[in-house]
């Protein structure tokens, strides 16, 4: 039983995301490994990074980036190399390119909006508070 | 004979919406009262007949019935109970009936607890949380029937995804729920409020319970989830910026700005066309988030493009429920008039402001989750949003909206003094730099990132305790100041308490990504490895078997400077009917963090891979998270608030809105 379990374990169970194997003995390069693993997506996977996944194909991409860090190519370079092959769908972070002009932009669009809003309500408060007053201040006068 | 019945009970929970649906509103617009009585009657048999239909399923569920379609692909025979009843929601049909009971629940809630709502205000609640139950019966019966049966049935089911057959999993989606389909009552009663052209403090307060309720079982829900990826997933990980945590997200971040906004409206009778417009966004998040979970869109576009009954039907209900509230919106908000007068510096311009940053911080989410899909269809171009890009763009902008967050409760209503909150911001921002200087000479931090979001979670924790203090009468005798903080209002325990714990989830995210302990390798067993200041050593290895899987579970010995803390189990299971592997992580929670263990595969030559980490912060982020959702339900038992507890003040007079 326990033979065909353990082998059950072998065949069937893809590995945990990380393994020892694949991992710099050096801390700096091992940490820019798993920033571009972070950066990268398994392409077989729903929104997971290649960092975080156990699928073959992340696997081998992590392979692929400690190759590309121990022949000394910068992140940029790296990430480029994959993206050249794979398409942008595998940068977690979408380029800055006339296709993703609106995603980058939008955050500071929203918070524009958002301020212009905020300014002409408070605006308009002000300028109800400021008839109010005048309506409050309006009976004396009458009455001298 | 029983599914049948359940099916049966569907139908009619359909026809009761409809019922309810139409004669109500008749009745309120035409001022019937018999006829707008029927509304409570109708959300009493749709509530009644809808939970037949969950029990029957539920039923066949617990029996095995695989000639039930639904059984046969997600359970059986050899799963453990509990997760026979919880995989009737583990899957779409099951799941969407869910939906449905907790439309219906809220519906009769508000019918039975509503009943200091006027009635004809109550009659139109009713019926458009009634003509959102009939779309979604329709699509349930049309697109996703959860009574289909298949012949002939086969001997045994299919089984359920292991890595769902877990508490933490199964709970998730009720707590959800309750949350995602309990603001369509703050969608009805913006709705209700814009048909019958009442809008006015009482209104904000017949709503405001449904909202906290909702928001409440929302943030139980996703911090559940959130717990059940970090302890299930096997590596640690907590949050994702995946699209389904980001549905789920989205109506969190509205539903937290309607919360407060909605308090403006109740004190100051203020901001009441806003806060109308953030009811109907709520839900219609809500609604968009179980489109993209459930029309497969987020799987594949293409895969929606081709097999598009599911997503079309939803995509219509969309258009029909967000345009037509939104369109109503834009032809009766002119007669809502605004009548609230506030100073520049004040609370009122404060909670503009939070509901400003949270729904831009929203829209940030809103636009990442999609653009991808539609710059696919648009243009055919695949690209990924991913985390780096919600990190960057969203957490600048809710740290903001946190640091605003502390100096909001210092803001007096209607007119606060400048120089008042300025010398309450100065001690709060000596506060938080003290602890911050003090967290980065004691741990050795240098990394700026991680110093701002230690100052951001210090900085709301001290502005929140010293505002809490200083209502409670400090500095004074403790005993007197304890007697006061002891009598403060529910609704003020629940700011403090929700904005404590907002500052707790922050310390531990932040300590957790700055401070996390890691350590994968291949041991022997009795060998030990360093984790920051712990050693953990892999003792054995057992085989055994679980209920419905075959489990190898591990022994890890935890000490530090050599003294004993903890044993970790760390366990590999194989589930035979799936054919799939889950990892379930052996955790031991200390104040600080936890300790976290997970065991990988067979090495060879009797070795294991083995990852341990160190997580602190991690405890923190669970206990902030029940800290908010507890605040809501304990500013939910507000006098205030409290529905149908006799009111203090004058019933309010029924006024007409021009």
């Amino acid at each position: 039983m326990r033979t065909i379990l353990i082998l059950l374990m072998l065949m069937g169970a893809p590995a945990l995301a990380l393994e020892p194997g694949e991992m710099f003995t050096d801390t700096a390069l091992e940490e820019r490994a798993r920033y571009i693993g972070r950066q990268l997506r398994c392409v077989k996977c729903r929104n997971q990074s290649i960092f975080d996944s156990n699928a073959g194909i992340a696997r081998d991409l992590r392979v692929v980036v400690r190759e590309r860090i121990t022949a000394g190519d910068s992140d940029g370079e790296i990430l480029d190399y994959v993206s050249a092959r794979y398409g942008d769908y595998v940068l977690l972070k979408p380029p800055v390119a006339a296709h993703t002009y609106a995603l980058w932009l939008a955050p500071f669009a929203l918070l524009l909006a958002g301020g212009l809003a905020l300014t002409l309500s408070l605006r308009r408060v002000a300028q109800r508070s400021a008839a109010q007053a005048d309506a409050d201040r309006a009976p004396p006068e009458e009455k001298t | 004979m029983i599914v049948e019945f359940g099916h049966f009970a569907l139908v009619l929970a359909l026809v009761a919406a409809i019922v309810q649906a139409v004669v109500p509103l008749w009745g309120a617009l035409r001022g019937a009262p018999s006829a707008m009585r029927v509304g409570d009657r109708a959300a009493e048999l749709q509530f009644f007949a809808t939970a037949c239909a969950f029990g029957a399923l539920t039923y066949a569920f617990v029996v095995s019935d695989f000639s039930l379609r639904l059984v046969a692909l997600n359970s059986h025979s050899a799963k453990p109970m509990l997760y026979k009843v919880t995989g009737v929601w583990a899957n779409h049909e099951g799941s969407m009936l869910l939906w449905v009971l907790m439309l219906a629940l809220f519906g009769v809630m508000i019918s039975v607890f509503g009943r200091m709502i006027p009635g004809a205000v109550r009659a139109a609640v009713l019926s458009v949380q009634a003509m959102i139950g009939v779309g979604f019966y329709a699509f349930i019966l049309l697109t996703s029937n959860p009574f289909e049966r298949i012949g002939p049935a086969p001997l045994d089911g299919q089984g359920m995804n292991p890595l769902l057959q877990d508490i933490g999993v199964a709970l998730h989606p009720p707590l959800l729920y309750l949350g995602y389909v309990g603001f369509s009552t703050a969608f009805s009663f913006a709705v209700a409020a814009l048909i019958t052209g009442r809008v006015d403090p009482a209104w904000a307060r017949w709503m405001r319970p449904w909202v906290l309720f909702a928001w409440s079982g929302l943030t139980a829900g996703i911090a559940l989830g959130s717990w059940w990826a970090y302890y299930e997933l096997g590596w640690g990980g907590f949050w994702f910026w995946d699209p389904v945590e980001n549905a789920s997200f989205m109506p969190w971040l509205i539903g937290t700005a309607l919360l407060h906004s909605a308090i403006v409206v109740e004190k100051r009778n203020a901001l009441l066309k806003w806060t109308i417009l953030l009811a109907i966004l709520t839900f219609s998040l809500s609604l968009i988030g179980t489109f993209l979970v459930r029309s497969g869109i987020l799987t594949s576009v293409h895969a929606f493009a081709t097999d598009p009954e599911r997503g079309a039907f939803i995509l219509l209900m969309l258009c029909i429920y967000i345009g037509g509230a939104l369109t109503l919106f834009a032809w009766r908000a002119a007669r809502i008039e605004d009548r609230g007068v506030f100073a520049l510096w004040s609370r009122e311009t404060g909670l503009l402001v939070n509901n400003m940053m949270l729904t831009v911080a929203c829209g940030v989410v809103f636009v990442g989750t999609l653009y991808p899909l539609v710059l696919e269809l648009v243009t055919g171009d695949k690209i990924s949003v991913g985390a780096p890009y919600f990190n960057q763009s969203f957490l600048p902008i809710f740290a903001v909206t946190m640091l605003l967050a502390a100096l909001g409760p210092f803001l007096a209503w209607k007119r606060a003094r400048p120089r008042d909150l300025a010398r309450r911001a100065g001690l709060t921002a000596a506060l938080a730099l003290g602890v911050t200087a003090s967290a980065a000479l004691a741990l050795g931090l240098a990394e700026p990132v991680g110093l701002f979001g230690i100052f951001v979670a210090a900085w709301l924790a001290s502005a929140t305790l010293q505002e809490l203090l200083r209502r409670s009468g400090a500095p004074g005798p403790a005993a007197r100041v304890l007697r006061r903080m002891a009598g403060l209002p529910r609704s003020a325990w629940g700011l403090y308490l929700g904005h404590l714990g907002l500052a707790i989830v922050a310390a531990g995210v932040v300590a957790v990504s700055v401070w996390r302990d890691e350590a994968i390798q291949t041991v022997q067993p009795g060998e030990a490895t360093a984790v920051g200041p712990y050693e953990f050593t892999l003792l054995e290895v057992e085989n055994t078997r679980g209920p419905n899987y075959q489990t190898s579970i591990a022994a890890v010995r935890v000490t530090r400077t050599g003294e004993l803390v903890a044993v970790l189990f760390p366990e590999r299971r194989w589930y035979p009917v799936e054919q799939k592997p889950t990892t379930e992580a052996g955790i031991r929670t200390l104040w600080h963090g936890d300790l976290y263990a997970v065991l990988g595969d067979p090495a060879g030559s009797g070795g294991f891979v083995t990852r341990y980490y160190y997580n602190p912060g991690v405890p923190w982020m669970w206990l902030g998270a029940a800290l908010i959702a507890l605040a809501a339900l304990i500013s939910l038992t507000d006098r205030r608030l409290r529905v149908g507890a006799p009111s203090t003040r004058r019933a309010p007079v029924p006024q007409p809105a021009e």
